[in-house]
């Protein structure tokens, strides 16, 4: 979703040293490159993208967040950043943890398990959900850990992972995501932006 | 051969030069090439650097062998290299035999070729040469320095000497040391070398003479080590050459017994045996972290060179854990760098032969660079 790098974007401040784990084909390194002046590198399992990134000047590194993280060292890095793929890892908990030690701060963004469509596809059809945002089936999703925004919360505060701040986002709208207003939005938004520290 | 080498470009190296063996040197040839033109705002020169039995004919016909250039799959007007739109750059290594101070030049103070009489050099001793082009060609700042294998530890090593005379680098296909099985690779070339009584200790180069069957195995055993197990399997397989059947005798029976045979046997026509014992030597004695006390993460300490390491997969020579080694350490310095790894069964030979992922990776990488060097240049 282009809200998300935008969002993403809008969390960064100028000038400042981000690794973009999972980058892609560069689309939100080249966004911050040019709109914030970021020193940026990417971490890219899949070949074809990494080419990609190179053809468009972008330093990306061709690896496996899951085993290559140990590569960089301690707060090396301002930011880290994980777009949506925090539930393909076979343990997100160690990825975390070592972006945590790599960043400075760390935002990662999940797909919200618990947006109403998904919710209401399970109940009314008794299937697993496939909505524009999780588009795979059953058999062939590579999310192996889908979770809710509530429980990313629940997540940070049982392993004393502070959330500095926490945005909810839909295609045309975004909104700031409190303990008070956490039910509604963790029902009303399609993918939750995390800032962590 | 000599006479036909009197036509090439050479440098006289003027600047006295302190080999790490502690030798001093000066006023040396250093033979080159160049291709394509130096722009006005000089941002578009890159320095290739060769392999071991590499020369500096990187593309077009060898004047000297009458062959196309070693490089010529990536280099030349329209290729990934574009010499329509780039400098390009090549010398021969000291220690080499095309017409670089090496151990079949003329010794000025005994006038007899050096033979073994030359020193032993390093893989810094013929950067440090090559950096002397630069200066002789006006040019302060490249815009890459790249090069597969032996020529990919050379830009490493350019990188770390000379940390503000290149933009980018692409060292292709190397690590920033010979592993134990490199070096156990490279002395059983030399053995075959100087098992060869013809070598008689490096001295055959005074009767004019070559140890044609040493170094013919010498480069067989580097030929197996450059291709992949399946991709010599794919190619010769237990194929027969010209034959229907086993002629139970000890000829070239199987078609890779033949390949062998004449990769060994064209190259002895190209090359000075005593240049392998020199220039394999060079790549042993190679360890960046040696250099530095302190390791890699002090070689790589404020380099502002922008970095695209490649390996490939099928490559066991300089494996693709090797290379990947190099960019952690580059990571760990907080360089910039970039890597890929291309998959292809055509071993370490691949950066030489057409490999069409590799050379599309190759070209988009140079062409940003060269936007980011513009505009560098610009500020």
């Amino acid at each position: 979703m282009k809200k998300e790098f935008k969002v993403i974007a809008d969390l960064l401040p100028k000038n400042v040293r981000v690794l973009d784990v999972g980058c892609g084909d560069g689309s939100l390194m080249d966004l911050l490159v040019k709109e914030k002046n970021i020193e940026v590198r990417g971490l890219e399992l899949v070949e074809e993208n990494v080419k990609k990134c190179i053809y468009k000047g972008l330093s990306v590194i061709e690896g496996n967040a899951e085993t290559e993280l140990h590569q960089f060292p301690n707060q090396s890095f301002d930011f880290v950043v994980l777009s949506q793929t925090l539930q393909a890892f076979y343990n997100p908990e160690k990825v975390l943890k070592d972006l945590l030690r790599i960043g400075k701060s760390v935002i990662i963004s999940i797909p919200n398990f618990g947006y109403w469509k998904v919710r209401t596809s399970l109940l009314l059809f008794g299937k697993m959900p496939v909505t524009k945002n999780l588009p795979n089936t059953w058999y062939d999703t590579p999310n192996l850990h889908m979770c809710t925004i509530k429980d990313l919360f629940d997540f940070c505060s049982e392993k004393n992972i502070r959330i500095d701040r926490a945005i909810g986002v839909n295609e045309n709208s975004i909104s700031e995501i409190k303990k008070s207003n956490l039910e509604i939005k963790n029902l009303f938004s399609k993918l939750g932006v995390f800032l962590l520290s | 051969m000599s006479n036909k080498l009197e036509n090439i470009k050479k440098l006289n190296v003027s600047k006295s030069l302190l080999l790490d063996c502690k030798q001093t040197v000066k006023d040396f040839p250093l033979a080159y090439e160049t291709y394509g033109k130096l722009n006005e705002s000089k941002d578009n020169a890159i320095l290739v650097f060769h392999a071991l039995t590499g020369d500096q004919f990187v593309s077009g016909i060898n004047p000297i062998t009458k062959k196309e250039g070693w490089w010529a799959t990536a280099v030349g007007p329209g290729k990934a290299i574009d010499t329509n739109k780039y400098f390009v750059i090549c010398a021969n290594v000291i220690g080499g035999c095309m017409g670089s101070w090496g151990p079949k030049e003329i010794d000025k103070k005994t006038n007899e070729p050096y033979g073994l009489n030359f020193p032993v050099i390093t893989i810094r001793d013929m950067v440090k040469a090559q950096e002397t082009l630069l200066d002789h060609l006006g040019i302060e700042k490249l815009l890459c320095a790249t090069g597969g294998s032996m020529g990919g530890m050379q830009s490493l090593q350019f990188c770390t000497t000379f940390p503000n005379r290149t933009f980018s680098a692409i060292p292709i296909a190397c690590g920033t040391s010979h592993s134990a099985q490199n070096i156990a690779l490279n002395e059983l070339a030399r053995q075959a070398i100087m098992a060869d009584p013809v070598w008689d200790k490096g001295k055959y180069i005074k009767k004019n003479v070559q140890p044609k069957n040493g170094l013919a195995v010498a480069r067989m055993v580097g030929h197996i080590s450059y291709l992949s197990e399946k991709g010599m399997q794919e190619k010769f397989g237990r194929k027969l050459q010209e034959k229907a059947d086993y002629e139970f005798s000890f000829d070239a029976d199987f078609q890779v017994e033949s390949y062998l045979r004449h990769q060994g046997y064209t190259f002895v026509e190209r090359f000075d045996a005593n240049s392998i014992l020199y220039i394999t030597r060079a790549m042993d004695y190679f360890d960046l972290s040696r250099q530095f006390k302190g390791g890699l993460i002090e070689a790589f300490k404020n380099q502002k060179t922008k970095f695209l390491i490649i390996s490939f997969s099928s490559d066991w020579l300089y494996t693709t854990k090797e290379n990947k080694d190099t960019v952690i350490a580059l990571n760990a310095s907080g360089a910039d760098v970039s890597f890929a790894e291309i998959k292809t069964e055509k071993g370490h030979d691949s950066f030489l032969v057409n490999e069409p992922e590799f050379l599309k990776t190759l070209k988009g990488f140079i062409d940003s660079m060269h936007i980011k060097f513009k505009n560098e240049k610009r500020i």
